[in-house]
């Protein structure tokens, strides 16, 4: 085995041991229950009605919760290694940094996705056991945008965690991203669109490079195609990017985003104490 | 082997290592001892690549921070402060032997020559240990893998004397292996181990001198010590050591016996902060000196 795929399995198996994943694994999975017990499966909405209507609710929750749990969990555990010594014992052995930074990565993005999606295939599994009908290509496509979410979000958290020197600080850092991003997602943009006078397609360009308002729209997208939802915005996106355009826009985005954040954190990791 | 050059490293504004310079052989021994804030681990986090750094710092011809795997790979390393590791135990000692090329087993072999049963502890979370349960996990560890260079941050603080004496003894069979960089406050319980010793104090190297062990058995060394101001509790102590002062109280001078060259030095390092300069050279008069001190 690599030393990155062990220092991989040494953060999921951290992971697997924390309150936190126990407390994490619990909310979806709690989520895709209620959702049934509520009886989401049986309403309509726009069309959609049964597993299709449950899985459109569930990812409209995870937009609200996954975020601000990846970026919370990671900086706290990366942040709080630091500062308790833990990487000067760790990396005092014979691990290359390059190795101890990407494992930790895979090893945290496995533990946040496989809940996320083990509740989504746990729905899906009830649903073709109760003669539902599974849409397997919607299921197929919220698989990949939940994948690309928790990337993007991870690698914002692990660039936080790299440039923040104690716990706290990251943990408030994180904190305050999120609420950034949540507030661009409709709040602060209206205000700028209407006191600035920016053109539309500026808006919605800061509008859709927040990984959570790309998410969202890609969301809305698969059960509203026109985007109706959205207004005037919809002109754009559909315009520019069409229907699959925006689709593989928000698929690829949010990864790119991660990636590169998380490969900033990484020059900054290696280029100075990593203590 | 390993070189320092003119290595220093500032927090903020806070220059902790200032211009260290250093050689350290194959079969060095050496008790790197200074008091809190001297810059000890500091410059032992410099080695271990964990800092950058000004000047530079080579291991035989490679730097720590450049080549990592490299280097890391010939270092054993116990830290002061054992980090609160929420994994088992059996699971540190996975992961360390295989990233050191080492097995387990071997690992677990050391710990029970410190006295501490593997088999019971393996699934117990680290953390939960007691300080010496800890200290001997980390011993294990680090003397279960090839490495010729030692590098152990106060490693005898928790063990209890059984251990500590078999540890001494585990150290000494390494002796003339590579080198055995040891810091401690207690010098004198790795006087016998160690041939070198480096006194650092504000991130400066203060006093390097070796510790020829044949030699010291008869020789003797004048020792004069300038004080930056007069203090009781130095005088009372050295005093013991039959050293006299001037008429100032500042400069106090004496002979010392070779052997009890550590020991001395043990002494004065609780008072490095009065100390403004020391200076001990070869006594050329054989004249019968201190010992005290005990």
């Amino acid at each position: 085995m690599t030393p990155l795929l062990h220092a991989a399995r040494l953060d999921i198996a951290a992971s697997l041991r924390a309150r936190w994943f126990l407390f994490y694994a619990l909310v979806f999975g709690g989520v895709v229950t209620l959702l049934f017990v509520f009886g989401v499966t049986e309403s309509r909405v726009l069309g959609f009605v049964g597993l299709s209507r449950l899985l459109v609710t569930y990812i409209q929750l995870c937009v609200a919760i996954l975020p601000v749990f990846i970026l919370i969990t990671t900086v706290r555990s990366v942040a709080g290694d630091r500062a308790a010594g833990v990487f000067e014992y760790m990396l005092a052995l014979p691990v290359p940094l390059s190795a101890w930074y990407w494992g930790k990565m895979l090893g945290r993005f496995a533990v946040v996705f496989l809940p996320v999606f083990a509740a989504m295939a746990g729905a899906a599994a009830w649903g073709h056991y109760r003669h539902l009908g599974v849409p397997w290509d919607l299921f197929a496509v919220y698989t990949l945008l939940l994948m690309s979410l928790s990337w993007s979000f991870l690698g914002l958290g692990m660039l936080i965690s790299t440039v923040a020197r104690s716990p706290d600080v990251a943990q408030t850092g994180a904190f305050l991203i999120w609420l950034v991003m949540l507030l661009f997602l409709d709040l602060i943009l209206l205000g700028l669109l209407i006191r600035e006078q920016l053109p539309l397609e500026a808006v919605v360009g800061i509008a859709l490079a927040n990984p959570l308002q790309s998410f969202r729209t890609a969301a809305i997208l698969l059960f509203d195609p026109q985007l109706v939802i959205l207004g005037p915005a919809s002109w754009v996106i559909l315009d520019e990017l069409g229907r699959t355009g925006y689709l593989v826009f928000a698929l690829t985005w949010p990864l790119l985003l991660g990636t590169g954040c998380a490969w900033l954190g990484y020059r900054l990791f290696r280029r100075g104490d990593v203590l | 082997m390993i070189r320092f050059t003119d290595v220093s490293k500032t927090f903020r504004r806070n220059r902790v290592l200032d211009g260290v310079t250093l050689d350290l052989s194959k079969g060095d021994r050496i008790a790197l001892v200074g008091s809190n804030g001297a810059g000890k681990t500091t410059l032992i986090r410099c080695l271990l690549g964990e800092y950058i750094h000004d000047g530079a710092i080579a291991v035989e011809g490679l730097s720590p921070r450049e080549h990592r795997g490299q280097v890391l790979r010939r270092v054993g390393f116990v830290p002061q402060i054992p980090p609160p590791l929420e994994m088992p135990v059996g699971e540190l000692v996975s992961f360390a032997a295989n990233v050191c090329g080492s097995r387990p087993e071997r690992m677990a072999d050391v710990m029970a020559e410190l006295g501490l049963d593997f088999s019971r502890i393996r699934r117990l979370p680290f953390i939960k240990l007691s300080g010496g349960m800890k200290q001997k996990a980390l011993i294990g560890i680090a003397l279960g893998r090839d490495s010729d260079i030692l590098i152990l941050d106060e490693p005898a603080a928790n063990l209890d004397p059984d251990a500590r004496h078999i540890f001494f003894h585990l150290l000494a069979e390494r002796k003339g292996s590579g080198v055995m960089l040891i810091t401690s406050h207690r010098l004198d319980e790795v006087a016998a181990l160690v041939n070198r010793v480096i006194e650092m104090d504000m991130g400066r190297v203060v006093l390097d001198d070796r510790v020829a062990d044949d030699a010291d058995m008869t020789s003797r060394v004048a020792c004069l010590v300038r004080l930056v101001r007069t203090d009781p509790a130095f005088a009372r102590a050295a005093a013991e050591w039959c050293f006299h002062p001037d008429e100032n109280g500042l400069v106090w001078s004496g002979r010392v016996n070779g052997p009890d060259r550590l020991r001395f030095m043990c002494m004065l390092s609780r008072y490095t902060g009065l100390i403004a300069n020391l200076s001990m050279t070869a006594a050329e008069e054989d004249i019968p000196c201190a010992s005290q001190g005990s």
